[in-house]
């Protein structure tokens, strides 16, 4: 089935060669060569990597629900905040009596508080299995309420945009104060250990990126795979006339509900593996202006595209690591300039423009 | 009294009629756009709604189909089933379909998919998602395909669809949703002479497996089709009867002719 599929979509394809090939040669690269080698990738080049490839699935979540459900959300950065917080967790947990206090159970932060017991939310968080489920559990269980809430009172286009500008608002909030229990604003941060090797090493590094590459292209076959389902093809029929698929007798809140909570699901997963890459996660990740810049590079890429998310996750990204280190104050106006231009002159982004190049052509 | 005893998925039509509206009021913002209107349409019937603009033959479709809620009234599909009760969705499975005025066919997918998803079926979200068309049900797309004449445009996209064939589309999907009422807003809109024809075919060869009301202001339509016609007038029924009692009728005149 994976052959004739690879057979049948050759841009798919080549953009899922492109993750395996980034994801395999740069950590190998990395370890195998030396330093001076023309060949050679440093560790920073790794962890870039491999942050580029979660903000990448972070993108293709977004397409699901904006591109072919047409929902615009503007709080995915929540989703992939809580997932990555769940992973933090855990990661704190491994510390163990490193930290600074050296306090076996309490991360340095509950001790600074002088709290004497671990929080009940933080139980259980010293296994990875269950720290997993959480990153996909605690996203789509807050996508599930939010959505069930919203869309059964048929809340939909520009005044379910700002609820999920709320929402990521109100978590910021909330995370920033001390007595949540989750590091106040410096947030979790000083991981020693993931599954017991040591996070810094080049070799866990290496293993993090090529981890993400598989996470990226398995969550596009499937995402894929559901799209060319028939759920896809309604899903897409609601996006263009609600009202119309409710009289076929489809539950279109149902449906709604089923691909936000999936996309948050997905967002959760990039969470998990952005933050042992990176080596911090605190509250600035649920800014209602992360969860906009997701919206520009699924503009940028090209919505209801599956491709165009992930392509323009890196671009921008990519973009925003060369203008930081050579004029960070430009960035901004950088993004909004492509992103209006991007509006007005490619309204289906890079990729839908290239597309349509491409079938003229052929025509 | 006779019990009688239903199958589920049935509607109780012992009594004749399939559709029973009673004193059903609307109105928006002071507005009365139905006013203690009362229909009733039999079990395989056939029935033309007409009457000027702003009548409330819209309003009356959004009501049966669960669009809009009445202020008062009840409506009733069968004697057992309570539609006021029950949502778009619910209503559409329990057999109420509906052709909107806007042909409103999914201008993104193929013609043959759009059928896919009007098909009669499990539309719960999981089955959805795990659907696969087997051989009675290609069958089924490829007879309606083949009756409203667009077989050779299964696979265009709908949006490319000239305005009659997007309506030809819609009803298709009508038929396969396999509905025991079809409510059909301004079917032959747009339509060549020929298309015409061949829709009023279509609808009378339908008539007596299903019930089907159709609003129409296409005349020389609703004469070729009706056996009975209703005319609305200011959200009332203002007469019931044969096309030529109607159109005889000093009442229906001075409404759709004025002073």
């Amino acid at each position: 089935m994976l052959l004739r599929f690879l057979k049948q979509d050759k841009a798919a394809t080549s953009l899922l060669g492109c993750v395996a090939l980034v994801a395999l040669v740069v950590p190998l690269c990395n370890l195998l060569t030396p330093a001076e080698s023309l060949l050679h990738f440093s560790a920073y080049s790794v962890s870039i990597m491999g942050k580029y490839l979660t903000f990448a699935l972070l993108g293709l979540s977004l397409d699901l629900v904006w591109g072919y459900c047409g929902i615009l959300a503007l709080g995915q950065g929540a989703f992939f905040a809580l997932g990555g917080y769940a992973m933090g967790m855990y990661l704190m947990r491994q510390i163990g009596n490193r930290g600074v206090y050296g306090n076996p159970s309490l991360p340095d932060f509950m001790v600074f508080l002088n709290w004497t017991e671990l929080p009940w939310y933080w139980y259980g968080l010293e296994h990875f299995w269950f720290a997993a489920l959480l990153v996909v559990l605690v996203p789509g269980l807050l996508a599930f309420v939010f959505g069930w809430l919203a869309f059964r009172s048929r809340v939909t286009g520009v005044y379910l945009s700002i609820i999920t500008q709320a929402l990521t608002y109100a978590l910021l909030l909330a995370f920033f104060r001390n007595e949540m229990g989750f590091g106040g604003n410096n947030g979790l941060t000083d991981f020693k250990e993931i599954l017991g090797f040591n996070i810094q090493s080049e070799a866990v590094r290496a293993c993090l990126l090529m981890a993400s590459g598989i996470v990226l292209i398995l969550a596009f076959l499937v995402s894929r795979w559901v799209i060319q389902s028939k759920l896809g093809r309604v899903v897409t029929a609601i996006r263009d006339q609600e009202m119309r698929v409710r009289f076929l007798g489809y539950r279109v809140e149902h449906f709604k509900l089923w691909v936000f909570v999936f996309s948050a699901m997905l967002a959760g997963i990039a969470g998990a593996l952005y933050v042992p890459q990176v080596g911090i996660i605190n509250p600035s990740e649920f800014a209602p202006l992360n969860s906009l810049e997701i919206v520009i590079w699924v503009a940028i890429g090209g919505r209801g595209t599956l491709y165009g998310g992930i392509v323009g996750a890196v671009l921008v990204n990519y973009a925003k690591t060369l203008l930081t280190g050579w004029m960070p104050e430009i960035w901004l106006f950088f993004l909004g300039t492509t992103f209006i231009l991007v509006t007005v002159l490619l309204p289906d982004g890079l990729l839908g423009f290239w597309g349509r190049r491409l079938r003229e052509q052929k025509q | 009294m006779n019990e009688v005893v239903l199958k589920s998925g049935e509607v109780d039509t012992s009594h004749g009629p399939i559709l029973y509206l009673e004193d059903v009021s609307v109105s928006f913002d002071g507005f009365r756009a139905l006013n203690k209107l009362s229909l009733y349409i039999d079990a395989g019937e056939l029935r033309c709604l007409i009457g000027p603009n702003g009548a409330g033959k819209t309003t009356l479709m959004d009501v049966i189909t669960g669009k809009t809620r009445p202020d008062t009234g009840s409506v009733y599909f069968g004697q057992m089933i309570n539609l006021l009760k029950m949502d778009e969705p619910a209503i559409a499975e329990a057999g109420i379909c509906r052709k909107f005025q806007k042909p409103s066919v999914f201008e993104t997918l193929t013609v043959y998919e759009n059928l896919e998803l009007a098909l009669a079926t499990n539309k719960k979200v999981w089955p959805t998602l795990l659907a696969k068309l087997n051989g009675q049900q290609r069958d089924c797309i490829d007879r309606v395909l083949e009756t409203i004449g667009l077989v050779e445009h299964r696979l265009h996209l709908a949006g490319i669809l000239s305005h009659g064939q997007k309506q030809w589309l819609e009803i298709g999907m009508l038929l396969m949703q396999e509905p025991k009422v079809m409510l059909v807003d301004e079917p032959v809109a747009g339509m060549t002479h020929q298309e015409v024809e061949r829709t009023a075919q279509l609808l009378l060869s339908l008539q007596g497996e299903r019930s089907i009301i159709v609003v129409e202001h296409d005349m020389e339509f609703v004469r070729s089709i009706a056996n009975r016609v209703t005319v609305l007038h200011e959200g009332s029924v203002l007469t019931e009867g044969s096309m030529d009692e109607v159109q005889n009728d000093p009442r229906v005149i001075q409404v759709y002719l004025g002073d």
